[in-house]
C-alpha cells in the first residue's frame, strides 16, 4: 500500500494552482490528505500529478461579516473547532465538526477537501447544505459561485471542472437564539456516519417557527434537505408529535445501500435522527449560544 | 524518472536531510530513511493512528503525509518523548505502572496523542480520554491500561506543572 | 528464601523499550542491499489460470525478478505445505503450494513474487503482472457450499465435504425421546479476523559461504516456522535459525505457518540478497487467516426443574479453501459445548466446508466462544421457557465442585480424555454476579423503564482446555559473571514472558526478577521449542522454566556446600548470595559458583559436578488445564437506532495460580475487547463470488476506546494439580463468553418485544428490523 509515482507540485500562490490545474488532466489536488492519501496508498487513483495545497498562501481563514461566515478551502478541521467565532454565530457546525473523524485527522482535514470529496455521509458538506452555503471555485477562467443545492452532481461527484478547485465557501448565519442540531448514528465514534442529521429552527413572537431547515447525510448520494418535513413545520408551533409525523418524511427518500448499513436502516434512521434534532434544536431556542 | 526532492526534517530536534522520491510517505521516511523506526505502521490508510506523530506541536498521521509535505517542519515521535536515555517521561511512566500496553505496537501512537491531548486537557474525564484515543486501535489491552495511565499521567503532569 | 516473585503484581520489564521505540520488530531490521518483496496475488476467489505475464514488470526500474512457479526449483514447484494435525475425519486436506500457477481457490493466493530495491517500486511492478484468469465458480456461503448441486472449491474434487464427525457419549436420541421438555435454537456465530495491529512480516539474511539463512518472522511460533520451512523446502534442519523479534500482536493467526515464510528465505539463498516482505492491511485481510461462520442447529432437553438431561444437534464449519490446522477449530467447537455443566448424553454432528475463502485456523478463543453462544442461549431458551432466573438454571446444572476431578466421555483435541482438572464453578458465577450486583439489577431496570431505557443483563459461563503440550522447553543460565539468563522456544507477542518468566525464575534462584534477562522465541538458542498459542505458555514454559531454575538452585547449592565446607541443607539463597541459614556471613555468591563450575583450564572439576551453572527442561503436559470463568454483561439497547451500550462487564476468571495479576489482568481485559469487537463491530464479509468486502480498518471495524467499557476482573485460584505450578493458561478466557453473554443481555433488554437473538455480530440494524417487526405483530 505505497502511493504510485506520481510529479508532485507545491505551488505558493493562487494563480500557480490554476496554472497547473488548466496544465494538467490528470491531476489531483491535495488538501488536508485524510481521503486523498488513503486512496492514493491504495492505489485507487493514479494521478499524474499531485498539486498540493499546503504551502498556498492566503488559502486560509475564518473570518464572520455581512451577516455571514466566510471560511477560506484550506481551513483546517482543527481551526473550525476551535474557532470561537464559529461556536458562538454557528454552534451547528462546531457540534458537527466535533463529529469528524478523530483529532488527528482534524489537525490537518480541511473544509475545502471535505466539500470537493463528498463523501455522503460528511459532516461539513451536510451543514453546508443545511445553511444554504454557498461554494467558491475558481479556475484560470475565472471564479464561480455555486450554491450548496447545486454543488453535489451525484456520487461523491462535485460539479466543478477538472481545472476547478474550491477556494472556500460562505455559510449565510442564523440570527441569534436559534436553535440547532447536528446528531449522527455512528457505529464508533470517529467513523463516517451511517447516517446524521441537522436541524436549525427560529419562532417568532407567538412561538410558531418562522424558520426551518433539517438536512439528513447518509441517505442519498449526497446531503438531502427534507423540505417536505420543513413545510409541515413552518408556521406550527413546534411540538414532538409535530416532529414525528415531519421527521416521518424522512423515511421516503431512496437510501443509499452498502456493507455497513441496508438502505431501509438509512431510511429509519433519516427519520428516527431528524425528529431527534428537530427535538435537541427546539431545546436550544432563545440559548445564549447561537 | 522517478520524482524526487531534497528534503530536511527536524526530528526530535536532530536533522535530517535526504533525497527522497517526492511519493515517499513520511512514515516510511521516518522509519526507513532516518531509521527511527520507534513509529509504526499498522494500516497505511489513516485508521489504526500507530503512525501518529506530532507535527509542529500537533498530532497527524504520518502515513497521511508525504515525506516531502515535512520538508522544513519539526516532528517528534516516541524516540524524542523521553527526557534522557535514563528516565521515562511521567507519561511513559504512568504507561508502564498501569500496564497500559502489552505488545507496544500501537504505544506510539498513543503516546503522541495523548502528549498532545493532556497538554491540551490536564484534567479529563475518562470519556474525555477515550474520546481522545478513539483514532487509536489497540487489539491487546481493551484500552483499559492505556486509560488508566493517561489519567494517572494527568494526575503525574499536573503535579510537575504546580511543582 | 527468594524473593516472593511468584504471585506479585511486578511492572514489565519489557516496557521500557516499548514505551522509548528502541524495540526491534520485523520491518525495523534494516540489511545492506535488502531487497524488497510484494505479492501478486489472485483478484479472484476461484479461477484456473491460463498464464502468467511479468515481462513488462520484470523491466520496471528497480525490480530484480518477478518470481512465478516455473523460476522454483524444480522440486519445490508442486510442493505444499506440510499437514500439521491429522485427524481421521479428514477427507480432503487441501493444502497451498508455494506459488499458484495453476488454480487459485480464494482472493489472495499468492502467484508471484516480485523483488525490487524498494517496496514502492515492487508494488509498481506487481501491478504489471498480467495474469489471464479463466473465472471458475466460487463457494462463498458454507451451507450453499455442502448442498449437493454446489460447485466445488477445487476443481479436482467434486464436493466441498472436507471433514465429517460426530462427538458426543451417551444415548442423547433415547432421552429426547422421552424428554418433558425441548428447547432449540438455529445459530450463527459469526467470529472475525485476528488483526494484530502489527501484521505478518519477514526478513531473510542468506550467508551462502556458511550455506545458513538467518529468518526474522513476526510469528508466534518460531520453531513451527522452522520445522515447515526446512521440510516444505527440504533444507538441512542447520540451515535455517528463525527467530520471532518484538511481536506486535498474535492473536492466533500468527501461530500458523504461510508460504510467504518458505518463499522469502528460498528466494534470498536463490538470489544471495536479504529480502523483506511486510504485508500490508489490505494484505492481511485476504491472506491472513482468520475465524469466520459456523452454523449451529442445536437441542436441549431437561426436566421441569431445568436439569439438563442431553444436549445434541448439528454444526458447519466455513474452513475456507485450505487446512493448514486441519479440523483444530471446529473440534475445539465441538468439545466445549458441555462446559461447566452436568450433560448426562451429548451428541453433535460436524461437517466442514471448504470455501474459497482464506484458511480458518484459530483466532483468540479458538471455536469456543461459538459453541458457549450455543450452550448458553440453549440454557436462556430453557431458563425463559420454564421460567426459572437465567442465573439459577445455571446453578442447578453445574458440575459440584467435589466432582473434581470430573471426566464426562469426550477426547479433547490433545488426544486426551477431557478430564476437568479443578474448578469452582458455582463460586464463580456468583463472584461474578456479585461483582456486576446481579441482585440489584431489577431495581435499576424498574428505574430504567421509567426513564423510558431499555437494559438488560446476561450470563455466561465456559471451560477451556488450555496449556496444551507437547511442551515447551527452558534453558536458566547464570553467566560467569552472575547474570542469569532464561531461554525459550516460543515467541512473544504482548503477553509478558520476560516478566513471568523471569519472576519464576527468581523465586527458586533467590535473584531479583530485574536482573534476569530472557530470550524467547529464537530457536537458535534453545534446541526446541513449539510456539505460543492455546494459552499454552505459562503452563509449558512456566513450568520449564520454574524445573530448570530449581535444579539450578540445587546445583548451586551443592557446589556451595563444597566451597563453603557446609551441609547443603543449611545453605539457603537470597539476593544472589548462599549462606549457612543463620550465619549469613559464611556466603559465596552466584557468580562465584558459576565461575566455580566454568572450571579453570587443565584443572578437573569437583567430583560429582556437571560444567557450567546452568540446567534444561522440557515441560510436558499430562493433558490440558482446564480454566473457566464466567461473564456477566449488563447493556442499554437503545431500540431506535440499535445501538448497543455495554454499561457493566464483570469477569470472574479462574486461570489457577496467578503468577502475575497485574499481567492476567490485563489479558482478561484485552480478551473481552476482543469479544466484544467480535459480538458488536467486527464482520469479515464476502459477496456471493467469494469476493471479501471488508478489507480495510473503515469497513472491518475494530472496538476503539469508546466501544469497550472497564472490565471489573475477579480472579478465583483452582490450582491444577498436574503441573508444579499449579497453573492454567489465561489468554483467551475473556473473548470465549463475550458473545453469549452480550447477545443474552441484549435480548433481555429487548424483552418488552419478544425477541430472539440468534446471531452475532449484532448489527444496529438488524435489531430495529426485529423490533420493527415485534411492533407490527403485536400491533
Amino acid at each position: 500500500m505505497k502511493p504510485p509515482p506520481f510529479t508532485y507540485h507545491d505551488p505558493r500562490t493562487i494563480p500557480e494552482v490554476l496554472d497547473l490545474l488548466a496544465a494538467k488532466d490528470n491531476a489531483r489536488l491535495l488538501s488536508g490528505g485524510q481521503s486523498l492519501m488513503p486512496m492514493l496508498n491504495m492505489r485507487y487513483v493514479l494521478p499524474d500529478d499531485v498539486i498540493d495545497l499546503n504551502r498556498v498562501e492566503g488559502l486560509s481563514g475564518i473570518a464572520a461579516a455581512n451577516g455571514s461566515l466566510e471560511i477560506a478551502g484550506m481551513t483546517r478541521q482543527r481551526d473550525i473547532e476551535f474557532s470561537d467565532v464559529v461556536s458562538a454565530r454557528c454552534p451547528i457546525m462546531t457540534e458537527a465538526i466535533l463529529q469528524v473523524g478523530h483529532r488527528q485527522t482534524r489537525n490537518r482535514g480541511t473544509l475545502g477537501g471535505s466539500l470537493a470529496h463528498l463523501d455522503p455521509s460528511a459532516e461539513l458538506p451536510a451543514v453546508a447544505m443545511a445553511l444554504d452555503a454557498t461554494i467558491h471555485v475558481e479556475s484560470k477562467r475565472g471564479k464561480r459561485d455555486i450554491a450548496m443545492a447545486d454543488f453535489p452532481a451525484g456520487y461523491m461527484t462535485p460539479s466543478i471542472e477538472l481545472d476547478e478547485m474550491v477556494t472556500g465557501a460562505t455559510f449565510p448565519l442564523w440570527e441569534d437564539g436559534h436553535g440547532y442540531a447536528f446528531i449522527e448514528f455512528a457505529r464508533r465514534h470517529g467513523d463516517f456516519a451511517i447516517v446524521s442529521a441537522g436541524a436549525l429552527m427560529t419562532t417568532d413572537g407567538t412561538g410558531k417557527v418562522n424558520r426551518i431547515s433539517i438536512t439528513v447525510s447518509g441517505v442519498g448520494p449526497s446531503p438531502l434537505r427534507c423540505t417536505e418535513a420543513e413545510e409541515m413545520i413552518l408556521d406550527q408551533t413546534p411540538e414532538l408529535e409535530l416532529f414525528r409525523e415531519a421527521a416521518e418524511t424522512a423515511r421516503a427518500f431512496d437510501a443509499l445501500e452498502d456493507i455497513h448499513a441496508p438502505s431501509s436502516y438509512r431510511q429509519h434512521l433519516a427519520a428516527v435522527l431528524s425528529r431527534r434534532a428537530l427535538e435537541k434544536a427546539q431545546t436550544r431556542l432563545g440559548g445564549s449560544n447561537g | 524518472m522517478a520524482d524526487r526532492r531534497r528534503v530536511s526534517v527536524t526530528i526530535n530536534g536532530d536533522t535530517y536531510e535526504r533525497e527522497v522520491e517526492t511519493r515517499l510517505l513520511l512514515s516510511d521516511f521516518i522509519r526507513h530513511e532516518c531509521e527511527l523506526t520507534g513509529t509504526h505502521v499498522g494500516c497505511e490508510h489513516g485508521v489504526c493512528g500507530a503512525c501518529t506523530i506530532l507535527l509542529d506541536g500537533i498530532t497527524a498521521r504520518s502515513c497521511l503525509m508525504l515525506a516531502v509535505q515535512a520538508d522544513g517542519h519539526e516532528l517528534l515521535t516516541i524516540e524524542g518523548i523521553a527526557p534522557n536515555e535514563e528516565e521515562l517521561h511521567p507519561l511513559q511512566q504512568a504507561f508502564m505502572d498501569n500496564h497500559g500496553l502489552q505488545c507496544g505496537y500501537c504505544t506510539p501512537g498513543m503516546l503522541t496523542t495523548l502528549l498532545e491531548f493532556l497538554r491540551d486537557n490536564p484534567n479529563p474525564t475518562e470519556k474525555e480520554v477515550r474520546v481522545a484515543i478513539s483514532g487509536n486501535l489497540c487489539r491487546c489491552t481493551g484500552y483499559q491500561g492505556i486509560v488508566d495511565a493517561a489519567l494517572d499521567a494527568a494526575g503525574r503532569l499536573r503535579g510537575e506543572a504546580e511543582a | 528464601m527468594g524473593a516472593k516473585a511468584m504471585g506479585a503484581r511486578v511492572r514489565r520489564m519489557e516496557d521500557p523499550a516499548l514505551l522509548t521505540g528502541r524495540a526491534v520488530f520485523t520491518d525495523d531490521i534494516h540489511l545492506p542491499g535488502m531487497l524488497e518483496a510484494a505479492f501478486v496475488r489472485s483478484a479472484h476467489a476461484h479461477a484456473r489460470i491460463r498464464g502468467v505475464d511479468a515481462s513488462a514488470a520484470e523491466a520496471m526500474p528497480g525490480v530484480v525478478k518477478v518470481v512465478t512457479t516455473a523460476d522454483l526449483p524444480a522440486d519445490l514447484r508442486s510442493v505444499r505445505v506440510p499437514f500439521q494435525v491429522p485427524n481421521p475425519a479428514i477427507t480432503q486436506p487441501f493444502q497451498q503450494r508455494l506459488l499458484e500457477d495453476e488454480e487459485v481457490c480464494f482472493v489472495g493466493e499468492p502467484i508471484a513474487m516480485v523483488l525490487a530495491d524498494t517496496r514502492y517500486r515492487a508494488e509498481d511492478a506487481a501491478a504489471a503482472v498480467a495474469i489471464d484468469y479463466e473465472i471458475l465458480p466460487a463457494a462463498s456461503d458454507c451451507r450453499d457450499a455442502l448442498a449437493d448441486d454446489a460447485k466445488p472449491c477445487h476443481a479436482e474434487s467434486d464436493n466441498n465435504l472436507c471433514a465429517e464427525f460426530k462427538l458426543g457419549y451417551g444415548d442423547a436420541a433415547s432421552v429426547f425421546a422421552g424428554a418433558e421438555h425441548v428447547f432449540e435454537v438455529s445459530l450463527w456465530s459469526h467470529r472475525g479476523a485476528g488483526l494484530a495491529i502489527e501484521n505478518r512480516a519477514i526478513v531473510a539474511e542468506p550467508d551462502t559461504l556458511r550455506d545458513v539463512v538467518t529468518l526474522w518472522s513476526a510469528t508466534q511460533s518460531p520453531f513451527l516456522v522452522k520445522q515447515n520451512v526446512v521440510d516444505m523446502l527440504d533444507w538441512p534442519a542447520d540451515r535455517l535459525r528463525v527467530i520471532a523479534p518484538e511481536v506486535g500482536g498474535g492473536f492466533g493467526p500468527k501461530t500458523v505457518y504461510y508460504v510467504e515464510e518458505a518463499l522469502i528465505p528460498l528466494c534470498a539463498m536463490m538470489f544471495d540478497r536479504p529480502i523483506k516482505w511486510v504485508e500490508d492491511r489490505r494484505e492481511n485481510f485476504v491472506a491472513t487467516n482468520q475465524e469466520r461462520d459456523q452454523y449451529w442447529d442445536m437441542a436441549l432437553a431437561c426436566d421441569g426443574d431445568g436439569k439438563i438431561l442431553a444436549v445434541r444437534g448439528t454444526m458447519i464449519h466455513d474452513t475456507g479453501a485450505y487446512m493448514p490446522w486441519g479440523i483444530i477449530s471446529p473440534y475445539i467447537s465441538a468439545t466445549t459445548v458441555p462446559g461447566p455443566y452436568v450433560v448426562p448424553a451429548y451428541e453433535l454432528t460436524t461437517r466442514v466446508a471448504l470455501t474459497n475463502k482464506v484458511a480458518v485456523t484459530p483466532v483468540r478463543g479458538a471455536g469456543r466462544p461459538q459453541a458457549v453462544f450455543a450452550m448458553e442461549r440453549l440454557l436462556d431458551r430453557a431458563a425463559d421457557g420454564l421460567g426459572i432466573d437465567r442465573a439459577e438454571i445455571r446453578r442447578r446444572n453445574f458440575i459440584p465442585t467435589e466432582a473434581m476431578p470430573y471426566s464426562f466421555g469426550l477426547i479433547f483435541r490433545d488426544g486426551q480424555p477431557m478430564t476437568y482438572d479443578s474448578g469452582d464453578y458455582p463460586r464463580c458465577q456468583a463472584e461474578a454476579l456479585a461483582l456486576a450486583d446481579y441482585d440489584g439489577f431489577a431495581d435499576r431496570r424498574a428505574k430504567a423503564v421509567v426513564e423510558g431505557r431499555h437494559i438488560g443483563i446476561g450470563i455466561a459461563n465456559f471451560v477451556e482446555g488450555t496449556g496444551l503440550g507437547p511442551f515447551e522447553g527452558a534453558t536458566v543460565r547464570v553467566h560467569a559473571n552472575g547474570k542469569v539468563t532464561v531461554y525459550t522456544g516460543g515467541g512473544d507477542s504482548g503477553q509478558g514472558h520476560w516478566t513471568t518468566l523471569a519472576q519464576l525464575c527468581a523465586e527458586p534462584l533467590g535473584v531479583d526478577p530485574q536482573d534476569i534477562a530472557v530470550e524467547v522465541g529464537d530457536t537458535g538458542k534453545i534446541a526446541n521449542g513449539i510456539g505460543t498459542f492455546a494459552s499454552r505458555i505459562a503452563v509449558n514454559a512456566g513450568n520449564s522454566v520454574h524445573l530448570a531454575a530449581t535444579s539450578v538452585r540445587e546445583k548451586a547449592i551443592k557446589i556451595a556446600s563444597h566451597l563453603l565446607e557446609a551441609a547443603e541443607e543449611d545453605l539457603d539463597i537470597e539476593d544472589g548470595r548462599i549462606f549457612v541459614k543463620g550465619v549469613p556471613e559464611v556466603s559465596t555468591t552466584l557468580r562465584d559458583v558459576a565461575r566455580a563450575v566454568r572450571g579453570m583450564p587443565g584443572f578437573s572439576l569437583p567430583g560429582g559436578v556437571e560444567p557450567g551453572l546452568e540446567s534444561t527442561e522440557y515441560f510436558s503436559p499430562p493433558q490440558a488445564a482446564y480454566c473457566n470463568g464466567t461473564a456477566v454483561v449488563e447493556v442499554e439497547v437503545d431500540p431506535e437506532t440499535g445501538d448497543v451500550e455495554i454499561l457493566k462487564f464483570a469477569m470472574a476468571h479462574d486461570s489457577g495460580n496467578l503468577i502475575n495479576p497485574f499481567i492476567v489482568d490485563g489479558q482478561v481485559q484485552g480478551a473481552c475487547a476482543h469479544g466484544i469487537g467480535n459480538t458488536l463491530l467486527e464482520w469479515m464479509g464476502y459477496d456471493d463470488d467469494a469476493q471479501p468486502l471488508t478489507t480495510t480498518f473503515a469497513d472491518y471495524l475494530l472496538p476503539g476506546a469508546p466501544d469497550v467499557p472497564r472490565v471489573d476482573v475477579v480472579h478465583v485460584e483452582s490450582p491444577t494439580p498436574n503441573n508444579p505450578l499449579g497453573v492454567k493458561g489465561a489468554g483467551e478466557g475473556g473473548t470465549i463468553p463475550a458473545l453469549a453473554a452480550i447477545v443474552a443481555a441484549v435480548e433481555d433488554a429487548l424483552g418488552p418485544f419478544g425477541i430472539a437473538l440468534d446471531d452475532v455480530p449484532i448489527m444496529p440494524g438488524r435489531l430495529t428490523e426485529l423490533i420493527d417487526d415485534a411492533r407490527a405483530r403485536t400491533g
